[in-house]
């Protein structure tokens, strides 16, 4: 029972989002880089990371500040790039229902790619465990400071280099991703579920605002949900034989 | 930018993040959800992860890129299979990133 004490938890879940911590270091590092480069003032890069706290549409952001964007449209792509957190949301809602506002506010401004690939797994592990959100916390509370340190550097970073945006660091986020999708890739209709969203994504990249990774994303689940549909259809009739 | 466009910049994009991430959050527990779409949840993470991490790998600049001078795609592929065999997420990272660099700069 003691394995899962609060505390316990809050820790456990603070170590296992390191190792995605190492593949957010270099992406935050070239987002302070970037921002400040882009002439956003040392102030508002770090209140995008402090305040807003997305990876990704705080990129797109910084590069499109840097085309000289008004904020309307930055507002609106951050907006569309965001929209698969509705997606994560929505996966761990259920898991969170009894929890109060207290819980859930910090938990909903927190929530990432990252943080959520790591707690959707602690979630789905059935142990009895009545503290999940306090590893949820941990996750994020790990996530949310490193991603601050990493802009703080990169802000200095910025000022120091010129041209690191073409280091081609975005790698380290492909390299996370593949590092966590890899192991879930155990039946066919996951399989499938990547390589179809994968390659609709890739078909339709030149679609505007990331259209193209939404659809890609759908249509994928709706393959798997396809191929789902038609494994289980056996089951039970193959069931049915042996009984 | 002006200090008032930085700000209402940051306003802006903290609403509809949060807009995005917290009523979702908070609704999908309280309605009942259907087993099929607690299903099709499931597969999210696999599914946006494989959508973001495939265009970069094999179309680094925009444009398709099958080519052993893509280091994107071959760092990309040695990470995949390092993965599948071994399932260590930190080893994954810091190898699959190691190689991308070491063929970015020193090949």
């Amino acid at each position: 029972m003691n394995s899962h004490s609060a505390s316990s938890e809050f820790w456990s879940g603070a170590r296992d989002t390191i190792p995605v911590i190492v593949g957010a270091i270099p992406f935050g590092i070239i987002f302070g880089a970037l921002a400040i480069n882009a002439g956003l003032s040392v102030a508002a890069t770090i209140g995008l990371s402090v305040f807003v706290f997305a990876g990704s549409s705080q990129f797109v952001a910084a590069g499109l500040v840097a085309q000289g964007a008004g904020v309307l449209v930055i507002v609106l792509a951050t907006f569309v790039i965001n929209l698969r957190h509705a997606l994560y949301a929505a996966s761990l809602g259920p898991y969170l229902s009894a929890k109060s506002r207290r819980w859930l506010l910090p938990l909903g401004f927190w929530l990432t790619d990252e943080t959520y690939a790591v707690v959707v797994q602690r979630y789905a592990r059935d142990d009895g465990s009545h503290n999940k959100h306090w590893y949820h916390l941990g996750s994020s509370v790990a996530m949310y400071s490193n991603w601050q340190l990493c802009t703080v550097i990169g802000i200095v970073a910025g000022t120091q280099l010129h041209g690191m945006a073409d280091w081609g660091l975005e790698f380290a986020m492909v390299v996370t991703f593949i590092g966590i999708v890899v192991p879930l890739l155990r039946r066919v209709p996951m399989v499938l579920c990547a390589v179809v969203a994968g390659g609709v994504s890739l078909w339709l990249r030149e679609w505007p605002n990331q259209v193209g990774l939404m659809l890609g994303s759908l249509t994928g689940i709706a393959i798997a949900m396809l191929a789902d549909v038609g494994s289980g259809a056996k089951k039970p009739r193959s069931k049915g034989l042996h009984s | 930018m002006s200090y008032w466009q930085e700000a209402l910049l940051i306003l802006g994009m903290m609403a509809v993040t949060f807009g995005v991430r917290y009523p979702v959050l908070k609704l999908s527990g309280r309605v009942h959800m259907p087993a099929w779409l607690v299903k099709a949840l499931g597969y999210v993470p696999v599914a946006v992860l494989s959508a973001i991490a495939v265009p970069i790998m094999l179309a680094p600049q925009g444009e398709f890129l099958l080519s052993m001078k893509n280091e994107y795609l071959v760092a990309g592929v040695f990470a995949i299979v390092f993965a599948a065999f071994t399932k260590h997420l930190l080893w994954t990272i810091v190898l699959g990133m190691s190689l991308f660099l070491v063929l970015r700069f020193l090949a």
